[in-house]
């Protein structure tokens, strides 16, 4: 027995010995790779990194193409998660006492301001580079086939990014806070308005039970606080996680981003601008193995390969996106602190209230109509927006900005269409006044039908389909939809941040505002 | 064996597992709908929203105070008592008086001195509250209930 056990701890010892080398055999696969062929073995057999593909097109690594948006976009999610979590240390989601654990947070955590602060700016960033991202897609076609299913669960992504920045918003329990949440659960009851007309709100009342999912209850309280909490917390970020897991995924499977048609094919501009390297074809062949991946197959060895490692050439562009997110969000953060207004008060609302800025549009609408504004005119342009890749369904244009020159053209008109109405509708709507100023004794329901908000979305649908029948093109009068909605976006955002004063009067300055 | 299985319309093997899909789907909606009816408040705590404010003496005609607890206002005219709740039926923000009326501040919703929408986004009127004297002969607004406009309460 004796004679066994000398070897046994010896190799014990050895084991022991080689610890750090065989931990690095585990954790990294046996050190850093040295060459294309170990960076690509490395890709394959780590969960992160297989994410994405082992080679990527030099076409989807050009700034002037992505922008970097969606990575951005990411970059600022990991950043919110980290400080989400953070803040959640501290963070006690109750009436009385969630406004005074942000002031500790605020004042008395070590570093707890910066934390604070980095998480609203990052929220900021990520709604802007999710909308951005998503004029992106439009504009380059990249919704096209095959990759209908990720525009939709791009457009999931971002009611579900909206939706986390609102529940967030309501968590200090401060003025603004309250208030928004008022507001968004009586736009989430105010489909009774449509009930009322039709006289079914006692069998049927949809608004009144939307009211309560959300609040737990008729007021803003208790309830409502821990409701907003558990859907900001991990009901609404586990179902981001989950689908930004499939829209990583799916970019795989479709082939990575959509290039355009004449991308490989030597001899057209599209290949030049490449700027690829010289190459003599050889007799034709496909891989055959590319079959089990969507997309076109690459013809073998009649074009050159225009693809390169994703690691080093894809990995650090993201990381640098990625730090240069981070970068922009400290410094922010550090410089310019997160709202925090006097503790939530049910007797006096904020004079006037404004909801975040991203959300000041449809404020803007809801002042004409609580039920258009609120639920009928977002429906519209977030079903329109989805029915997109299934309208516009063919055209050697994709992957291009715009699908060439005649789609940019119709972009600038689209511009000056959708400025000229939509200022020209406010400035009717802020001068005159609406059907109600003229006919005070108007039903309700002509009011929800025919608003500012409504007539301007007539206006847009009218601009798209004149722009279909003009060039003879879908994807141009989806270009021409896409910038009018974003025109109208801009141009409303503005005036409610700006122009809009106390009683949701139009002032030119806040300077102007009366005193109160 | 062969004749037996003719005369089936569905084999042993579809059967079990269209029941075993069947079971699945069952369990899944019956999930969601419990989850859903487990959500959906039961009950709707909040405080009582009778308010006893006080004896009629206190308020003298010509009457018209905003209530800020309450979020109510109250008035008193030769006619007698009457309540109007101070809850904008837009959006459900606080209106104040106004020269005229009421106005909201969130969306800019204007009303009459009676309530009736004059202006801005509001679907329906400010509604008229329930007043009563209590027993012991004091002034109560019942915020659950309205009444007619024009109803006044003489006391």
């Amino acid at each position: 027995m004796g004679g066994v056990e000398k070897p046994a701890l010896k190799q014990f010892v050895n084991n022991l010995k080689s610890l750090p080398s065989a931990a690095s055999e585990v954790l990294l696969g046996g050190g850093l790779p040295k060459s294309d062929r170990e960076r690509s073995q490395l890709s394959f057999h780590n969960f992160f990194l297989h994410m994405q593909s082992v080679r990527v097109h030099k076409h989807s690594l050009r700034w002037s193409y992505t922008l970097g948006l969606g990575i951005i976009a990411a970059a600022s999610f990991v950043i919110l998660v980290v400080t989400g979590v953070l803040l959640m240390i501290y963070y006690k989601p109750s009436t009385e006492l969630a406004y005074f654990s942000i002031k500790d947070i605020n004042y008395v955590v070590a570093g707890g301001r910066i934390v604070r602060n980095a998480h609203r700016w990052a929220a900021h960033i990520m709604v802007i580079s999710v909308l951005l991202h998503m004029a992106r897609v439009f504009y380059t076609g990249s919704y096209r086939r095959p990759r209908e299913l990720n525009w939709l669960i791009g457009l999931a992504l971002l009611i579900i990014t909206l939706a986390l920045s609102f529940t967030g918003y309501i968590l200090p329990w401060d003025q603004l806070g309250y208030w928004a949440a008022t507001i968004g659960a009586n736009i989430a009851q105010s489909t009774r308005e449509i009930t009322d007309v039709l006289g079914i709100t006692r069998i049927l009342d949809i608004g009144g039970l939307q009211k309560g999912f959300l609040l737990g209850a008729d007021f803003v309280g208790e309830e409502a606080l821990i409701r907003f909490y558990l859907l900001h917390c991990v009901f609404l970020p586990g179902a981001l996680v989950t689908l930004l897991g499939v829209h990583f995924w799916r970019i795989r499977k479709d082939g990575g981003l959509c290039r355009p048609e004449n991308i490989d094919r030597p001899g057209t501009p599209e290949y030049q601008a490449l700027e690829p390297e010289e190459f003599e074809p050889g007799p034709s062949k496909t891989y055959g193995l590319m079959a089990l991946v969507g997309g076109r197959r690459p013809a073998a060895l009649t074009a050159p390969e225009n693809t390169v490692m994703a690691w080093p050439n894809l990995l650090y562009a993201e990381a640098a996106v990625f730090m240069l997110t981070l970068a922009i969000t400290l410094l922010l953060g550090y410089f310019l602190d997160a709202p925090l207004k006097e503790m939530a008060n049910p007797m006096v609302p904020e004079n006037p209230a404004k909801a975040p800025w991203y959300f000041l549009g449809l404020q803007e609408l809801v002042s004409y109509s609580a039920f258009m504004g609120g639920i009928g005119v977002p429906t519209i342009v977030l079903l329109s927006l989805a029915l997109v890749p299934f309208l516009d369904r063919k055209g050697a244009d994709a992957g291009i900005w715009f699908g060439g020159t005649a789609g940019r053209r119709v972009f600038w008109q689209s511009i000056l269409f959708g400025t000229v109405v939509t200022v020209g509708m406010l400035v009717l709507t802020i001068r005159e006044g609406w059907l109600r100023t003229w006919f005070p004794d108007i039903p309700q329901l002509v009011i929800i039908i025919l608003n500012p908000g409504t007539v301007l979305v007539a206006l847009y649908a009218w601009w798209s389909i004149f722009n279909i029948k003009r060039h003879d093109s879908i994807r141009i009068g989806a270009i021409a939809m896409f910038t009018v909605f974003l025109v109208g976006f801009i141009l409303l955002t503005y005036v409610a941040a700006i122009h809009r004063g106390p009683n949701w009067r139009f002032y030119w300055l806040p300077s102007q505002w009366p005193p109160h | 064996m062969s004749d037996h299985s003719e005369k089936q319309d569905i084999s042993r093997r579809d059967f079990l597992t269209k029941s075993a899909l069947a079971s699945v789907v069952i369990a899944g909606v019956g999930a969601l709908a419990g989850a859903g009816a487990f959500s959906k408040p039961a009950v709707s705590p909040g405080p009582s929203r009778k308010y006893k404010i006080g004896e009629p003496e206190e308020f003298p005609v010509g009457t018209a105070v905003k209530m800020e607890k309450e979020n109510i206002f109250l008035f008193h005219d030769e006619k007698g008592f009457y309540s109007l709740t101070a809850v904008c039926t837009h959006l459900g923000c606080i209106v104040s008086q106004s020269e005229n009326g009421f106005t909201c501040p969130c969306h800019g919703s204007e009303f009459s001195k009676d309530g009736a929408v004059k202006g801005g986004p509001a679907p329906r009127a400010l509604p008229w509250l329930k007043m009563s004297l209590t027993p012991d002969g004091k002034l109560m607004v019942d915020a659950d209930q309205e009444v007619a406009p024009g109803t006044k309460l003489e006391v």
